[in-house]
Parts: structure tokens; sequence; C-alpha cells
């Protein structure tokens, strides 16, 4: 009786959450889909996007993510390098992770701010792609480091003692014992950073801007994707079917990286209970 | 091994560096709050943290003693739509983990995990815009307007349930073996063990699961500001629009100068604080429930 109610109940919960996503998908999909074709993906942006279509948006995107992570994923490696090794019992290693959990939690809209002032005003960058991509390089600096520290983590202890025993130098064990067999853990930390970045719209706000032209250089105002999604949902009249379209790109793409991470993490993690 | 005592000896250079950017990594969150602090500075001067909550209402102006910088609206429009939007989700994302561990068949709740894991990384924005185009019409329709904060709890419910039903399910996860078949020895029925066994032991996990969603429901922006109608004002019902923190420093910092945007930092340093504090409840939380199962 009991596990009868129980399993209605939850049933009817699982079918209320899968529900909620096909009604959200579905709708994305059916009214996105007719409208994507190889001209939307390459085109520029015409009439405030109600026509043509979005390669500059596409290329900024890919800009601001370069950036992004050829400053986070340095910072983020030497990070988890240290925090892999430190002893929690002692205090460096337990403040900087605490440090990076509260900073995981962090608004992105505060982060936008905090880019606005740092990049924008001090730095004197204003509304530009090197902005946008450098406060996305703090935004998503505490998940990468989770994901590769996990990574060098997995790393069996024996290899470090092995190491060690031959009498190899720490950097040398680093460049080519732990950084090699880490690598899985990285290329996870990666691609789940991209994914977090690309979805991200308000820190990108009042730091890379609005202006949809093609970029000339990191110093120029670029759109990203998400935010194009948000100019013609909300200030475009007549926007609509093309931000459906917009979104169905942004969407598809980081399924493929999100799913792309779980099955690399999936196989990280079964590599480990058995090593070959 | 020769020991090299100088320090260009690159293992110490290494260690060097790598600290280096470990410290400058952890002193970030602390650049977070200097430079919000530095740039909310001349309103905190001229008004003080007590007319936030004292002024008439939110009318800001670019000078602080031309303007009312009341954040209590604000305020009410955050709590309310995330107070909804975890109502809705906590106990659909808790019933979604027992499903997940108890109930589906294996390949099925596999399945639904890996949709749950699709649905965390679907950006707010998209939430923000399928709300706008179809929540927002079939509210409007029943209650008019239709933005409000009924429109921008189910948005943001639907937002968060897979980072708490994640987190659940992965402290179900953690619950030992040993426990679950002390149970079954005791011949309890799946259901007892499920929420008399499982979810008790499992309970840190769950709350800290829930106190990340409040966390990520009061700090989104993009969701809410495109589905609750941006009105300033101390809703009365769940069908009147509102305007969040957050949504509040989107709408604004494009077109704020002098004390009102230096007003913007404040509250963008008013909403960190709020978020650090449930983010440092929540590792309480968690270090108990760790504490709990390795003495148990």
């Amino acid at each position: 009786m009991g596990d009868r109610l129980l399993a209605g109940v939850c049933w009817l919960a699982a079918s209320i959450v899968a529900g909620g996503f096909a009604w959200l998908l579905g709708d994305i999909v059916m009214n996105g889909l007719g409208q994507i074709n190889l001209m939307y993906l390459l085109m520029p942006v015409t009439d405030a996007g109600r026509a043509g279509g979005i390669g500059p948006v596409i290329v900024s995107t890919s800009l601001i993510l370069v950036v992004c992570l050829s400053v986070s994923l340095p910072l983020g490696l030497a990070t988890a390098i240290v925090l892999s090794e430190a002893d929690d019992a002692r205090w460096f290693g337990r403040l900087v992770r605490r440090s990076l959990d509260v900073l995981a939690g962090v608004p992105s809209i505060v982060f936008g701010l905090f880019g606005y002032a740092v990049f924008g005003l001090a730095l004197g960058l204003g509304f530009s792609i090197l902005s946008g991509g450098l406060t996305l390089a703090c935004m998503v600096l505490p998940i990468l480091i989770r994901s590769i520290e996990q990574g060098l983590r997995a790393v069996p202890i024996d290899i470090r003692h092995a190491a060690a025993a031959l009498g190899m130098q720490r950097w040398r064990t680093l460049v080519a014992v732990l950084l090699p067999a880490a690598a899985p853990g990285v290329l996870v930390g990666v691609v789940l950073g991209i994914g977090r970045a690309a979805a991200e719209t308000a820190a990108l706000l009042f730091t890379s801007g609005y202006v949809a032209r093609m970029p000339d250089s990191l110093l120029d105002s670029g759109r990203s994707l998400s935010v194009h999604i948000f100019d013609l949902a909300l200030n475009v009249a007549g926007g609509e079917p093309r931000a459906y379209a917009a979104a169905l790109v942004l969407i598809v793409a980081l399924a493929v990286v999100n799913l792309t991470a779980i099955s690399l993490s999936e196989r990280l993690l079964s590599s480990r209970i058995n090593p070959a | 091994m020769p020991a090299s005592a100088s320090w260009l000896d690159p293992d110490r250079l290494l260690t060097g560096g790598l600290r280096l950017c470990a410290a400058f990594s952890a002193a970030l969150l602390i650049l977070v709050v200097i430079f919000l602090l530095l740039q909310a500075g001349p309103v905190l001067d001229a008004i003080g943290p007590w007319r936030l909550f004292a002024d008439d209402g939110w009318f800001p102006a670019d000078t602080a003693a031309a303007g009312q910088f009341s954040i209590v609206a604000l305020l009410a429009g955050s709590g309310a739509v995330a107070f909804g939007a975890t109502v809705l989700a906590a106990p659909l994302a808790i019933a979604s983990a027992v499903f997940c561990r108890f109930v589906a068949p294996p390949r099925i709740g596999q399945l639904f995990r890996r949709m749950l894991e699709v649905l965390a990384g679907v950006p707010s924005v998209v939430f923000g815009f399928w709300g706008l185009v179809v929540l927002v019409p079939l509210i409007n329709r029943w209650q008019p307007p239709g933005a409000s904060v009924l429109a921008g709890a189910l948005v943001l419910g639907l937002m968060i349930l897979p980072t708490i039903a994640l987190l659940a399910d992965s402290a179900l996860r953690s619950v030992p073996r040993a426990t679950l078949s002390a149970a079954a020895a005791l011949g309890l029925s799946r259901w007892r063990t499920a929420l008399q066994v499982a979810l008790p032991a499992a309970r840190g996990g769950v709350v800290t699961g829930i106190i990340l969603g409040v966390a990520r429901a009061i700090g989104e922006t993009m969701a809410v500001l495109m589905v609750c109608g941006n009105v300033v004002q101390v809703p009365a019902s769940v069908f009147e629009p509102v305007r969040t923190l957050t949504a509040n420093i989107a709408l604004e910092m494009a077109y704020a100068y002098g004390d009102h945007r230096s007003a913007l930092f404040l509250t963008g340093l008013v909403l960190t604080l709020l978020v650090i504090a449930l983010v440092l409840v929540a590792e309480l939380g968690r270090g108990a429930n760790a504490r709990r199962t390795a003495h148990g």
C-alpha cells in the first residue's frame, strides 16, 4: 500500500518535471527549427536581428570564450595543482577552497558590475570582448578549479610515490606524470567552463555590450548569442521568431557541450575504479 | 640528490608560482567585494546604510540628496519570487531524487538523471524567453497582467529544480549500503526505507541543495527580468508584477550616473552579502552532515 503510494507520488513528480522540460524544449525546437539554415548561421545581423543571420554573433561569442579560457585555464590549473596537494588541515588550502565555494555562489549580475568597474572603468577596456571574456574568466574559475582538482586527485597516489622514489624533481613529476594523467579531468573542467560561460547573459550586459557588427579586434564590443536572444525577446518588436532560432542554436550547442562533459567525467570515474 | 639552496631552483620557483596563482584565485572574492565597496562608497557616505530601509521608496537620482533609496520593495520582490520558486521546486526535486534512487527502473532512472543534467545547463535567458512567450500570456488570460510573481516563481522553480534534485540524488547515493541493507534485514518496506531511513540519513545533502537553490534563485537575473513585470512594489498577491534586486541592476545600469550608479553597486553588495551568507550556511550544513556520517 505504502509502496504503491510512494511509487505513485514519485512517478507523478517525475512526469511533471519531464513534462515541463519537454514543453520548454518542444516549444523552442518547433518554433526555431524552420528558420535555421547555413545562411542563418553565416549572414550578418540586419534590421536589429529581425532579418539576416547570426554570423557576427557567433564570432563574438567564440572570441569571448577564447579570452575567458585563455585566462582562466592557466590560473585554474595552477590553483587546482596547489589544492590537490594541499593538506586540508592546513589553513592555506582551506582558505582557498572556502573562498572559491563562496565565489561560485556570487550572482552573475554582480560579476557584471565587478567586470564593468575593473575591466571597463579601472583598466580602461570599456565595452569590449576583452572586458566580457575577462569577467567570465572570474566567473568560471571556481567550477574549472573543482573539476581539474578532481582529475588530479584521481591520479593514484602510487604514481606520485613512484615518481618521488625515482628521485624526480617536483616540476618533472608534474609535467611528465601528473598532468598527462590528469588530462581527462582537465578536459571535463574546460568543457563545463565553456558550458557555463556560453550560457551567461547578465555578466555580459555591461561588459561586452550589445554591438552586433562583426568585431575588428578584441577591443570592440561584441554581442554574445545569449545577449542576442535577450535583446530580440525584450527590446525588438517582432523579434520573437528570430529569438526562437537563436535560442535553439544556443540550446543545441550547450546540450552537446554538457553531454560531452558528463560522458567524459563518467569515463573518468569508471577508469579510477578499475585502473587499466 | 643534490638539494640546491639557491632560490633559482626550478622546484622552488614552481611551488612559489603555483601558490601565487592559488592566492590570487582566493583573493578574487575579496577583490569583488572591495570593488563593489569602492563604487558604492559615495552613496554609502551620503545616505548611510539605514536609509536603504527607511526611505520612502526607490526613486534614485544622480545626487544622493535628491533621491530616495529604499530597497525594501526590491528585497520583497526578490524574496517573494525566490520563496515561491523554492516552495514549488523543493518537493518536486526531492520526489524526483527518490524516484531516481528507489522507484524507477535503473535505465529510466539513469535517463531521468541525464535529463536533469541537461536541464541544469539550459541558459537562464532561454528559460526567461520561454516564460515570456508561453507562460506570461497563459497567466494573462487567467489573471492579468500575466508578468507577475507567479510567472517568476514558475520559471525560477523549473530552473533551480535540477540543482536541488541532483544534489539530493547524490546525497541519497552516498547513504551507506550497510544502512539500507540493515533496513531491508529489519523487513522495512521500500517506502519506509526511502522515507524513514535514506532521506533522514541524506538530510544534510538535501538541505544544502535547497539552500543553494534559494541562493541561485535570489541571484538569478535574466529570467526574472523577462517575466516579472519589473514594477517596483511590495506585491499584494502572486498575480502582481514585481522588480527584483538583480533585475533592477540590469535595467538601470544602462543609464545610471553619479550617485544613482553608486546606489546600484550598493544593491549589488547587499545581494552578494545575502548570497555569501546562504552559501556559508549551506557549507555548515554539509560539514555537520559529513561529521555525522563519519561517526554513525
